[in-house]
């Protein structure tokens, strides 16, 4: 996760506000807000974790991101982020939409389904790939939406969503050349920054 | 024998009580030439005096919120006992807790049991209705004859979490944290409904006597009852009710009588509420606050936005919900939090999983402490670090 916070937070702007959709324990939050001093709520589902952001001081709602984004404005935060979340949700176009409305930019990153790994383990095996972005089993996942990068930028195109920027990151987590060669192949987790005109 | 209080209790303590002689000016456009308010308070004010803690209390409660007051026979400690004591979520080593009976209340405070200075008779039905707003404006001045001129948080749940509410509204700079639980921005026309049912009790019973039963000496035992129960079942959930009473029969059998015995379990522990209510509280108190209740309504001093009411609050707020309350449901709180949202505050929001209806604010359910311990610890190493 600490690459990942970190290359996040270079990309969003000192004193920016921010919404984190599934914000886990709140550590993105926390660590934007010593960071780059960014004020926001994170959205989580979790009780366990709604705790640990309530005892770190984090602005936690503890709401179910499926339930869509109707209590927030249009354009009222200046970043929506989704970290490794986009694969877990059912209505993935839905809240792509939901992102872009509240949040003048979004921010999403996801584990990539076309890494190496994930591709060998079915083409040899024949079997699901498990993977360190991807730990579960098929059958107690809870990622239910397993894309590749290549298969994210062609729902971007489609639904004129643009990518502002993108990182990708290899098996260490580190946006080396490999990753900017071959992305969709030698990338583990990809990071993007969205807008809309 | 030495007192054998449980160790995170507050042990024994004693009300006080505080005399304004200053008037106090009510929204009603009435004033109270003068008043008292009783009060409690546990744990110790530091000396920067930043460690103050106000429990704001409900419809039927009051300001015997933790401990005992007898040593040699217990009883029941305060209303809110499980939440405040050393270690417990409101921990009293840390904060110096306050809670006052509100005026309007029938256990001490300046209210329609006390007497009429105008007339040396109780003040019965010719007691002001009161609203929250004036409630927060008279805890002030206890707050201000305490010495406490921010409070570190102002809690409640239920009245109790409007009050909360209303403290961050009227008084920006002297709240630090909000916590407002199982609340509402204002009554629906369901809520309100059910205080009309309970209102109406009371005044068609007979010994009501248009609010003078004092003089006469009798009191609306019948209506103040029928009000508890209602409330009561307002209080808890569908299935809550389920799980403590299903359909259980006191005599294992249904007698068939046309006399209305209770014969089922939930009937017998309504009237036993009912009962016990009407013993320990006042019905014209009951009316006011059913009003005070009705009346609340922030949005209505800014154009109707919620939000905008909001906009000079300076505290960060704790919402709490509870799944089963349909009294105040979930769907209420997180209009708070919305309007929180929109006003650029500070506000976490938990909701509790919880089959106690509404009553859940009062119960140790293990999250919802957990939520409170964790919020309040940072609160507390807030104003430790200012103080150091």
């Amino acid at each position: 996760m600490r690459p990942e916070l970190e290359l996040i937070s270079e990309w969003i702007r000192p004193g920016a506000r921010v919404l984190d959709l599934g914000c886990g324990d709140g550590a993105l939050l926390a660590y934007l807000r010593e960071h780059r001093q960014v004020g926001g709520y994170g959205l989580e589902i979790d009780q366990a974790n709604v705790l640990q952001c309530i005892q770190s001081g984090v602005n936690v709602i503890h709401a179910d991101l499926e339930a869509g984004l109707a209590d927030f404005g249009d354009s009222s935060f200046d970043y929506v982020i989704m970290t490794q979340t986009l694969q877990a949700v059912r209505q993935t176009e839905a809240l792509l939409d939901e992102m872009l409305r509240v949040g003048r930019q979004g921010i999403v990153t996801f584990p990539n389904f076309g890494f190496w790994r994930c591709r060998m383990q079915i083409a040899l095996h024949g079997l699901m790939p498990v993977v360190k972005t991807l730990p579960y089993q098929w059958y107690d996942t809870p990622n239910i939406h397993l894309f590749t990068l290549r298969d994210f930028e062609q729902l971007c195109r489609r639904k004129r969503i643009d990518i502002l920027q993108r990182t990708v990151l290899d098996h260490a987590h580190r946006p080396r050349l490999g990753p900017r060669l071959w992305p969709n192949l030698l990338g583990e987790i990809a990071l993007y920054r969205l807008g809309r005109a | 024998m030495p007192p054998t209080f449980p160790p995170d209790s507050v042990g024994l303590v004693t009300p006080q009580t505080a005399h304004f002689d200053e008037p106090l000016a009510l929204d009603c456009g009435r004033t109270l030439a003068e008043y008292e308010m009783v009060y409690e308070t546990y744990g110790t004010l530091n000396a920067d005096r930043s460690n103050a803690v106000l429990i704001c209390h409900a419809l039927s409660g009051d300001h015997h919120v933790a401990g005992y007051y007898d040593e040699d026979d217990p009883g029941k400690p305060g209303w809110w006992d499980n939440c405040i004591g050393p270690g417990k979520p409101i921990d009293t080593r840390a904060f110096f807790v306050v809670c006052c009976n509100n005026l309007g209340g029938c256990k001490g405070s300046t209210g329609p049991t006390a007497i009429n200075p105008e007339n040396r008779k109780p003040y019965g039905p010719d007691f002001p209705i009161v609203t929250v707003k004036d409630w927060v404006r008279s805890q002030a001045r206890l707050a201000d004859r305490l010495g406490v001129t921010q409070w570190a948080a102002v809690i409640g749940g239920s009245l109790g979490g409007m009050q909360a509410m209303q403290w961050a509204i009227t008084f920006p700079d002297r709240v630090r944290h909000s916590l407002v639980i199982a609340a509402a921005p204002r009554l629906s026309a369901q809520n309100i409904a059910f205080n009309e049912v309970a209102r109406q009790a009371i005044l068609s019973d007979p010994d009501f006597h248009h609010g003078h039963y004092y003089e006469f000496g009798v009191v609306p035992r019948r209506g103040l009852m029928l009000a508890r129960m209602l409330g009561h079942i307002t209080y808890l959930s569908d299935e809550g009710m389920r799980a403590k009473f299903g359909r259980e029969l006191r005599e294992g059998k249904m007698n068939f009588n046309f006399n209305f015995d209770t014969e089922f379990q939930v009937e017998s522990y309504l009237r036993h509420q009912g009962h016990a209510f009407v013993d320990r509280f006042d019905a014209n108190t009951y009316l006011l606050i059913t009003k005070t209740l009705d009346y609340f309504d922030p949005a209505a001093d800014f154009d109707e936005d919620f939000s905008a009411a909001f906009h000079r609050t300076q505290a960060h707020f704790l919402v709490i919900a509870f799944t089963s309350d349909w009294r105040f449901a979930p769907a209420r709180s997180r209009e708070i939090v919305r309007a929180l949202v929109r006003a650029g505050r500070e506000v976490s929001y938990a909701e509790v999983p919880s089959e106690y209806g509404h009553d859940a604010f009062l119960m140790p359910i293990p999250l919802y402490h957990e939520a409170l311990r964790s919020y309040l610890a940072r609160v507390a190493r807030e104003v430790n670090s200012d103080a150091a």
